[in-house]
């Protein structure tokens, strides 16, 4: 897998610095001792985490090291056998009624995009309001337009996925899941499937997102957008959460040697 | 800056152009070409000569047939017994109206632009069946009752497929996505439901639905025999479209369960919104093949003693009135369900053709 790496991409440095707009003391999200196994294979070992409404927070670390797998657990994707996951006051478990009332609250974006194929760019975006929401019809038009005005997309409203670029599908998967009126975003490598120059039309969106008080949790290797939008930086390696700073001091001045050599990698080419 | 958008080039190129391209390219096209041509050529004359110039369409009876051509007055002069089998002369008219209902609900879907052609097809799946289902054998509302065993000829072969096909799809989803559920006992009952099913030959079934079932029945309680084996085709059939539709929900990549269960969309609206739309558009072409086969073993209730069309012209051409029709009649029959079964595969064709949306890329 290619790692984009927009550090010294002008392009994306000179976004502005985004303004803190909302952001209280509450935790919505806090993971204690969580512990995740596939079969016998301890992909998860023991993380914690607090994040605070508002925050955003990147996650890095090199390939295998458990970064999808932690914040798929997030939103119930996949099951943690071990410690505890609380989203905006409910615990996850196996209660069906407590996972959808935390997926309602959490949006995620994917690496591929998952769209729904059969369905146009808009009724992507009005599904899961109309079904899970039940807002009335109307409503939903007029939020996923909204939306997709937000992500510089409203005239494709009525192509279906298969028609558009991957940059412009990577946009509508964030109008998708934020026309739910998310209180948390989750992305798992937004732009790792994309074409260079599709990148940052859909860093631009997560950046203005971000600016928007959103509290966002991105799993990414764009070390420009982490320097620019990110509260903390969290580096994963082997299942274990390894070192957490805020990213001036994550990449100017890392206290362990395994983000060490990881920055250099990374940094290099 | 920007260049003037341009026509697309003409693709037309006439049709001494395309015989030449597609008839005359190289050596072994033209020696093909040749070979086909020589073979229409000698068969089509005969053929045509037997199907329309030497036959004979109007007429009495048997005399009025030349003997050279074929006797297609034998068709028109049974014609009733084909369509209707022993459904009282009187009563037709209501067979007549579900011909003429069917010929609504199904006609616009082959009109790219009949308008509500949508409404005309939920129609012909909800209303029709319904209607005809008092209609038919009556004794409802002062109709008077026609038992199950006059029915026959292509009205009998009709209700055997279409009831089978309308049952099949919904039965047959069920038993795919119970196959590929999480719970073991549903999973397991309908793991055993399928292999049972699909390893017994359509008369096995037949024969165990007329013969067997009533044994097993409570005193009291019996079906008609048509209904008996309604059932049985219909089960059946509900196994071999389990299968097809379990090929399309395992299609389905993963990430789209994913993106359905991150928006919060619970099992049963993931199903039917996400993953069943999708799975059921793939496999389309399967779907209506299982249709077709379906419509065509329809024909074997023949030995549990029931008239559809190939049991009535079977029973006629065996008539000393009539010698030498034995073609005729198969060529009818063979006519007949080609036409249901062409219609079938031009409309699978026109969905496909509707619901693709690009994402094969
Ligand atoms: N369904 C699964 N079954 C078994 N092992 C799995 C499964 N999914 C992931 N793993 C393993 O768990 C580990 C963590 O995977 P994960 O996808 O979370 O890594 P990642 O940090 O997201 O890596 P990448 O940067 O390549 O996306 C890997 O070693 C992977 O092989
Ligand atoms: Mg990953």
């Amino acid at each position: 897998m290619t790692e984009h790496n927009t550090a010294q991409n002008p392009e994306s440095a000179r976004t502005a610095p985004v303004e803190l707009t909302k952001r209280t003391d509450e935790t919505i999200i806090k993971v204690a001792d969580m512990h995740k196994w596939y079969g016998t294979f301890h992909v998860l070992k023991g993380l914690n985490l607090d994040v605070k409404e508002g925050e955003r927070i990147v996650i890095c670390g090199p390939s295998g090291s458990g970064k999808s797998t932690f914040i798929r657990c997030i939103n119930r994707l996949e099951e943690h056998q071990r410690g505890q996951i609380i989203v905006d006051g409910v615990e996850i478990t196996d209660d069906v009624k407590q996972i959808d009332t935390v997926r309602k609250e959490v949006g995620m974006v994917f690496q591929h995009f998952n769209l729904f194929p059969h369905l146009t760019v808009l009724e992507n975006c009005c599904l899961a309001p109309l079904w899970v929401r039940k807002v009335p019809k109307r409503e939903a038009l007029a939020t996923a337009m909204e939306y997709l005005d937000r992500v510089k997309i409203p005239e494709q409203a009525d192509k279906y996925p298969g028609q558009l670029s991957g940059g412009q599908q990577q946009r509508v998967a964030i109008a998708r899941a934020l026309c739910m009126k998310p209180k948390i975003m989750l992305f798992d490598e937004p732009t790792s499937a994309l074409d260079p120059e599709m990148i940052k039309e859909v860093l631009d969106v997560m950046i203005e997102l971000a600016g928007s008080g959103m509290t966002m949790i991105c799993v990414t290797h764009e070390m420009g957008f982490a320097k620019t939008v990110a509260d903390r930086v969290i580096f994963m390696d082997q299942g274990e959460i390894v070192e957490v700073a805020p990213p001036e001091e994550f990449f100017s001045n890392p206290k362990e040697a395994r983000t060490q050599q990881f920055l250099n990698q990374i940094l290099q080419h | 800056m920007s260049l003037p958008s341009e026509l697309p080039p003409r693709q037309d190129i006439g049709v001494i152009g395309w015989v030449r391209k597609n008839l005359f390219s190289t050596w072994y096209n033209i020696v093909l070409t040749l070979v086909a041509a020589y073979l229409v050529i000698t068969s089509a004359g005969p053929l045509l000569n037997w199907v329309i110039l030497e036959a004979t369409f109007t007429g009495e009876s048997a005399s009025d047939c030349s003997g050279e051509g074929a006797c297609w007055l034998f068709i028109g002069q049974r014609l009733n017994f084909f369509i209707y089998g022993f459904y009282p002369d009187a009563l037709q008219w209501r067979v007549d109206i579900m011909f003429g209902l069917l010929a609504v609900a199904f006609v616009p879907q082959f009109i790219e632009r009949f308008p509500r052609r949508k409404w005309f097809g939920i129609f012909g799946l909800t209303g029709l069946p319904l209607i005809g289902y008092i209609l038919i054998p009556g004794g409802w509302f002062g109709l008077e009752e026609v038992q199950s065993s006059r029915w026959g000829g292509l009205m009998l072969t009709l209700i055997l497929a279409y009831v089978g096909i309308l049952a099949a799809l919904p039965i047959g989803t069920i038993l795919a996505l119970g196959r590929r559920s999480d719970m073991p006992i549903i999973r397991g009952m309908c793991v055993v439901f399928i292999e049972v099913w699909r390893a017994v030959p359509l008369i096995t079934v037949l024969f165990m639905a007329s013969v067997m079932l009533p044994l097993f029945l409570p005193d009291g309680v019996n079906f008609e025999k048509l209904m008996r084996a309604l059932i049985g085709i219909t089960l059946w059939q509900s196994a071999y479209m389990a299968e097809v539709v379990r090929g399309g929900l395992q299609a389905i990549p993963k990430g789209q369960y994913e993106a359905a269960s991150a928006l919060g969309l619970g099992y049963w609206r993931k199903t039917g919104l996400v993953v069943l739309p999708q799975a059921l558009t793939l496999v389309i072409p399967g779907i209506v093949n299982t249709f077709i086969s379906l419509f065509k073993d329809t024909t074997l209730v023949l030995i549990i003693g029931l008239f559809d069309i190939l049991g009535a012209v079977q029973s006629t051409i065996t008539d000393p009135a009539w010698r030498n029709v034995t073609t005729e009649g198969y060529v009818f029959v063979a006519f007949c369900f080609w036409i249901f079964c062409f219609g079938m595969s031009r409309y699978s064709q026109n969905l496909e053709r509707k619901l693709d949306t690009g994402h094969k890329s």
